[in-house]
C-alpha cells in the first residue's frame, strides 16, 4: 500500500512524513516524527493523553488521521516552553506537585493552555469541566486544578 | 485545605524532610522528555501483536500458524509450544503470590482458553498492519465450554470446572472432588460464639462487590532485543524490573544474567504492573526473529487481559454490648481470583477487622476461580473489599446503639499493644489520632443541606519492607548521584533525594537520582506494598552514613588524625575534640576531589532487607448530595485523614491520599466490569468503564497525621495504599442491584440518609430492613442512592 506524503508544521517547524492511510496524527507524531511527548492512553478519544492543538483547536490526536494534518499547524507538549523557560502552567504543575506518574501530564498541559488561551480567568468549575476530557488516575485532580488556577492568576498579573 | 497534625517527638531540626522541593524528574515530565514504556524504539524493530481468545472458556484443540508464517513481513510467531510447562511453585510477587504453572498458562493459553482475551498466539512483523493481518491468518480450533463468571455460581458443585484437578487447599480432610475453590484461609482469635452470646445487638449483613481495573493510563508496553548469543535487553513499564527479569528467565528457561531489564518511566501501576504479560512473549519473538520486538497493549487489551482486582460476595456479622464495646466479629469472604488461583482473599481476611481491638474475631476466606482475567494486585489488594463490608456493619451498629460513629470507632479502635486478628501486636499506630482529628475537623460538624448526607469510615493497610539496594556516589565537586532500583511512580526519587540531602547536609538539588537497570545495581524487590519510600529511605540513610564515614576517614588520613578525632557537621568534615580548629574544615566537594589520592572513589552501597514496616491507618469523611429527580449522587466535600509516620514530601503524601480516595470513589460510583451472557466484556474502554474525571470530584482535603514509625530513621510509614480502603467501592453494587427498579425510591431513601448520625437512624434502618436491604455503605446511607453511569458527560470543547 502506497504511503501518503504529508507536510505540516509542528511547533512552528515545517515537517514532512510518509504515512499509511489509517495512521492517526498521534501515530505520525510518535512513530514517524519521534515526538513521543504526546501519549496514547486509549486510542479512542476518551483519555486526552494525546491532546494537541491543530490550528489552535484542542483535539485528541488519536482521533485524527495523519493525512488530515496536511497543511495545518500542530502544537504539542514539546513546543510548550518559551525558549529556555517553562510555560507558567508547566512551572505551576511542578510547584503544586500536580503530577505523580506523569503520563497524563502532557495532555493536561496542552488542554489547560488551550483553556487559558480562551479564558484567562476560569472558575474552578470551568477548569474542572474543560479538563473533564483528560483522565488522571493518580492525583484525584485536586492539585491539577489548583495548579491551573494558580498559573492563570500568575499569567493575568504578568 | 491541606494540614498536618504533628507529633511532639521525632527527630528535631529537620531541614529538608517536610519541605516541598520540585521533584528531580519533574521537568522531564512536563516537557514530554520523560520516556515511558511505549516511547522506546530500536533500529530494525518489529511490531508484536497478540491473538486473543474470543471465548471465555474453550479447549484449544489446534493452533495452525502456517498461513500467517507465509505472509511477507512476518518474522516470528510464538504459541504455547514455545513455552515449556512449569511445575507448581508459588513465589512472592509484590503483595500477591505467583504460581509459575499458572503464569506460563496466563502468558500463553495451553490446554484451554480460560477467559475472553486470553493470549493464544503472538506474531512479530515488520509493520503493525502486517502483524494485524497475520493474526487473522492464524487458525485456532476451539471446543467451546460452558463458562462461569459469578463467584457464588462458581462455588456451586455443578459449576463448570476451570481446572479439572483443583482440590481446595486448607480444608481438612481434603475434598475428594475437584472444584473452583482453590483455597480456604482463616484468621481467628478468641471465641466468636461466646462473644456473640455476650452481645446486646448483633447485626449480620451480606455484601457483593464487582471487579474493577487499576486503570493506569499507560497501557502495558515493552521493547525486547535478543542477540544471537542469547544476550537480551528489555525495556518495560513495570513496578519491578528484577521481578520481570526473574519471571522471564523462568518462563523462557534462560539464565538470569542473560536478561538485562530497564524500567522505563511508568505511567501508573497501582499493583497492576507487578506481573508479566507481554514481556516473555516479546523476548521469545525477538529470540526467534533475531530482531528487536516492540509490543504495546491497546486499551481494550488492558481491560480484557490484565488486572483487575477481585469481585466478591461476603457476609459480615458483628455484635456489641450496649456500652458500645464490640464483643465478637465474624466475616465470610468469597473472592474471585479470575482464571487462576491467587485472589487477595488472604490480605482481605487479615485486614477485615484490623482497625478494631477485638477479643473474639474470625475471618474465613475462599479463593475462587472464574472465567475472567486473572486478578492482579490493586492498591491494598483485598482490603477495600472486606473493610468496606465491615465498616458498613460497624456504622449500622453505631446507629443501633445510638452512638456517634466516630465515638463508636474510638471505643473499639486498635491502638498500640492491640493484638490484630491476623497475629501480630501493633506498635505505635495512628488510628485513634486519625479518628480524633476527624472528630475535631470542621468538616465533621459543618451543616448539611437538603438531600445531602455525610459518612465516615476508617481503613488499614500493612505496608511491607523487602530487598532494596541503593548506591550513593560522591562526585568530584561534592554533588551526588543516587542510584536506586525501585521504579518511581509518584515522587519516590524526590523523597529519596530529600532523605539523602537531610543526612548529608547538602542541597537536594545537588543529588541527581537514577533508577538503574537490573545489571547496574544489586537486587531490588518491586515498588509495591507502599514500601519504596520506607525501604528505599532506610537504604539511602545507610548509604549516606557510609559516605559520611568514608569522608571522615579520608580527612583523618589527610590530617593524620585517628578516625574518631574527625566529625561531620552541617555538610562539612571537621577535626573534633582536642583537635578542633586545628585544621580547616573540608567540604564534601574537597573530599570528592581528593578521593583518588586518599583511597579511591567515595561510594555508599546499601543492600538491605528492610524490616519494620509499620501500618498506616486513615479515616475519611465524605459528603454527598443526591439529586431527587435523577438519583445522581455528587460528592460535594471529601476529607482524608491519615497517619504518614513522617511525611517526607508532604505534597506527594497528599497526592497519595487524594489519588487513593479518587480511585475509591470511582470504585463506588462508576466502575465495574460488565459482562454479557456470552462471557465477553462489554465495556473494555474508558468511555464505558468510566473512571472519575475532574468534573466528578470536589477538592479533596487532607490531614497528615504523623505518629512516627520507630523502626525507620525518619519515622516513615508507607502511605500509598491505605487511602483507597475507606471510600469503599462495593456499596454501589448493593445500591444498584436492589434499587434499580425504583429510581425515585432510591433518591427518597438516599435523601433520608442525610444527617444520618443526627436523627432518624432507627426509622431509616427499619425502612431499609423492610425493603430487604442487606447492606449499608460506610460513607453514609445516602450512598444507597448511587446510580451508575453518571449523567455527567465529557466536556464539550470548542
Amino acid at each position: 500500500m502506497a504511503k501518503h506524503h504529508i507536510a505540516f508544521t509542528v511547533n512552528g517547524d515545517p515537517v514532512e512524513a510518509l504515512c499509511e492511510t489509517q495512521q492517526t496524527l498521534l501515530d505520525v507524531l510518535r512513530d514517524e516524527l519521534e515526538l513521543t511527548g504526546t501519549k496514547e492512553g486509549c486510542g479512542t478519544g476518551d483519555c486526552g493523553a494525546c491532546s494537541v492543538l491543530v490550528d489552535g483547536r484542542l483535539v485528541c490526536s488519536c482521533l485524527m488521521l495523519g493525512i488530515e494534518a496536511s497543511g495545518k499547524s500542530v502544537e504539542t507538549i514539546e513546543g510548550m516552553g518559551r525558549g529556555e523557560e517553562l510555560h507558567p502552567l508547566q512551572r505551576k504543575f511542578l510547584e503544586h506537585a500536580a503530577l505523580q506518574c506523569g503520563i497524563c501530564t502532557p495532555g493536561f498541559l496542552v488542554a489547560a493552555k488551550s483553556l487559558l488561551d480562551r479564558n484567562p480567568d476560569p472558575t474552578e468549575t470551568e477548569v474542572r469541566y474543560w479538563l473533564a476530557g483528560n483522565l488522571c488516575r493518580c492525583t484525584g485532580y485536586d492539585k491539577i486544578v489548583r495548579a491551573v488556577m494558580d498559573a492563570a492568576a500568575e499569567m493575568r498579573r504578568a | 485545605m491541606q494540614e498536618r497534625v504533628r507529633d511532639a517527638g521525632g527527630p528535631a531540626g529537620l531541614k529538608v524532610i517536610g519541605t516541598r522541593p520540585v521533584r528531580p524528574d519533574g521537568v522531564d515530565k512536563v516537557t514530554g522528555r520523560a520516556k515511558f514504556g511505549a516511547d522506546y524504539n530500536l533500529p530494525g524493530q518489529l511490531v508484536g501483536r497478540v491473538l486473543r481468545s474470543p471465548h471465555p472458556h474453550a479447549r484449544i484443540k489446534r493452533v495452525d500458524t502456517s498461513k500467517a508464517a507465509g505472509l511477507p513481513g512476518v518474522k516470528a510467531i510464538v504459541t504455547r509450544d514455545d513455552f515449556a510447562d512449569q511445575a507448581s511453585e508459588f513465589v512472592p510477587a509484590g503483595e500477591m503470590l505467583i504460581n509459575y504453572r499458572d503464569l506460563v498458562r496466563n502468558v500463553m493459553a495451553r490446554e484451554k482458553a480460560l477467559y475472553e482475551g486470553h493470549a493464544v498466539a503472538a506474531v512479530a512483523a515488520t509493520s503493525a498492519s502486517i502483524a494485524k493481518e497475520a493474526l487473522k491468518l492464524i487458525e485456532v480450533e476451539y471446543e467451546v465450554l460452558p463458562h462461569v463468571l459469578d463467584v457464588d455460581e462458581a462455588m456451586q458443585p455443578n459449576a463448570p470446572l476451570l481446572h479439572e484437578d483443583m482440590i481446595t487447599a486448607g480444608v481438612e480432610p481434603a475434598p475428594k472432588r475437584p472444584s473452583n475453590i482453590a483455597k480456604r484461609v482463616e484468621f481467628a482469635l478468641g471465641d466468636v460464639e461466646k462473644g456473640f452470646a455476650e452481645a446486646d445487638v448483633v447485626i449480620e449483613r451480606e455484601f457483593r462487590t464487582k471487579p474493577v481495573h487499576q486503570g493506569y493510563l499507560e497501557p502495558h508496553a515493552c521493547l525486547a532485543t535478543v542477540a544471537e548469543d542469547g544476550q537480551s535487553d528489555l525495556w518495560v513499564t513495570t513496578q519491578g524490573h528484577w521481578i520481570v527479569r526473574a519471571h522471564c528467565a523462568r518462563l523462557l528457561g534462560w539464565d538470569i544474567s542473560r536478561i538485562r531489564v530497564t524500567a522505563t518511566e511508568i505511567g501508573g501501576g497501582f499493583g497492576g504492573k507487578t506481573v508479566v504479560y507481554l514481556e516473555p512473549v516479546a523476548l521469545a519473538l525477538s529470540a526467534k526473529a533475531k530482531r528487536p520486538v516492540k509490543m504495546v497493549m491497546s486499551r481494550e487489551e488492558v481491560f480484557r487481559a490484565s488486572g483487575p482486582t477481585s469481585g466478591a460476595s461476603m457476609r459480615v456479622k458483628i455484635g456489641a454490648r450496649k456500652d458500645g464495646r464490640i464483643t465478637a466479629a465474624e466475616a465470610l469472604l468469597n473472592y474471585q481470583a479470575g482464571a487462576f488461583q491467587g485472589s487477595p482473599v488472604g490480605p482481605g481476611a487479615m485486614c477485615a477487622f484490623a482497625p478494631y481491638d477485638l477479643a473474639n474475631v474470625k475471618a474465613v476466606g475462599f479463593d475462587v476461580v472464574t472465567n475472567r482475567p486473572k486478578v492482579a494486585a490493586y492498591r491494598a489488594p483485598g482490603a477495600p473489599i472486606s473493610e468496606y463490608a465491615v465498616e458498613c456493619v460497624v456504622d449500622e451498629l453505631a446507629d443501633a446503639l445510638r452512638l456517634d460513629p466516630i465515638d463508636f470507632r474510638l471505643k473499639n479502635a486498635a491502638r498500640e499493644g492491640t493484638k490484630a486478628a491476623y497475629g501480630p501486636k501493633f506498635g505505635p499506630i495512628g488510628l485513634v489520632e486519625s479518628l480524633e482529628a476527624a472528630k475535631t475537623h470542621p468538616h465533621w460538624s459543618a451543616p448539611l443541606g437538603p438531600n445531602q448526607g455525610r459518612g465516615v469510615a476508617s481503613g488499614f493497610w500493612f505496608n511491607i519492607g523487602g530487598e532494596t539496594t541503593v548506591q550513593l556516589q560522591l562526585n568530584e565537586d561534592g554533588t551526588f548521584n543516587l542510584v536506586a532500583g525501585t521504579p518511581d511512580i509518584g515522587g519516590l526519587r524526590a523523597s529519596l533525594c530529600m532523605m539523602a540531602a537531610e543526612e548529608l547536609g547538602v542541597d537536594v538539588s545537588h543529588i541527581r537520582p537514577l533508577i538503574a537497570d537490573t545489571a547496574s545495581l544489586g537486587y531490588n524487590f518491586l515498588t509495591g506494598g507502599s514500601r519504596s519510600t520506607f525501604a528505599g529511605g532506610m537504604a539511602v540513610v545507610e548509604a549516606a552514613r557510609q559516605v559520611i564515614g568514608q569522608a571522615c576517614a579520608r580527612a583523618a588520613k589527610l590530617w593524620e588524625l585517628p578516625a574518631e578525632a574527625v566529625t561531620f557537621e552541617d555538610g562539612m568534615v571537621k577535626p573534633a575534640g582536642g583537635n578542633a580548629g586545628k585544621h580547616q574544615p573540608l567540604s564534601l566537594g574537597d573530599i570528592g576531589r581528593l578521593a583518588g589520592k586518599t583511597g579511591g572513589p567515595v561510594v555508599g552501597n546499601a543492600s538491605i532487607t528492610a524490616h519494620g514496616a509499620a501500618p498506616s491507618f486513615g479515616t475519611h469523611i465524605a459528603d454527598v448530595e443526591v439529586d431527587p429527580e435523577t438519583g445522581r449522587v455528587g460528592i460535594i466535600r471529601y476529607t482524608v485523614i491519615q497517619d504518614a509516620g513522617r511525611a517526607v514530601h508532604p505534597g506527594y503524601v497528599e497526592g497519595q491520599y487524594q489519588g487513593g480516595a479518587a480511585q475509591g470513589i470511582g470504585w463506588a460510583l462508576n466502575e465495574e466490569y460488565v459482562y454479557g451472557e456470552d462471557g465477553r466484556l462489554q465495556n473494555p474502554g474508558f468511555l464505558d468503564y468510566r473512571i472519575p474525571v475532574a468534573s466528578d470530584l470536589p477538592m479533596i482535603d487532607t490531614v497528615i497525621v504523623e505518629v512516627p514509625n520507630p523502626r525507620h530513621p525518619y519515622g516513615v510509614r508507607g502511605v500509598g495504599e491505605t487511602p483507597i480502603v475507606p471510600p469503599h467501592g462495593g456499596h454501589r453494587q448493593c445500591a444498584r442491584e436492589r434499587h434499580r427498579p425504583s429510581l425515585h425510591r432510591v433518591a427518597d431513601v438516599a435523601a433520608q440518609g442525610a444527617c444520618r448520625h443526627r436523627k432518624g437512624a432507627s426509622q431509616r434502618r427499619q425502612e431499609a430492613e423492610n425493603q430487604g436491604l442487606s447492606a449499608k455503605c460506610a460513607l453514609g446511607e445516602c450512598w444507597w442512592g448511587l446510580w451508575p453511569d453518571s449523567a455527567l458527560g465529557l466536556t464539550t470543547r470548542s
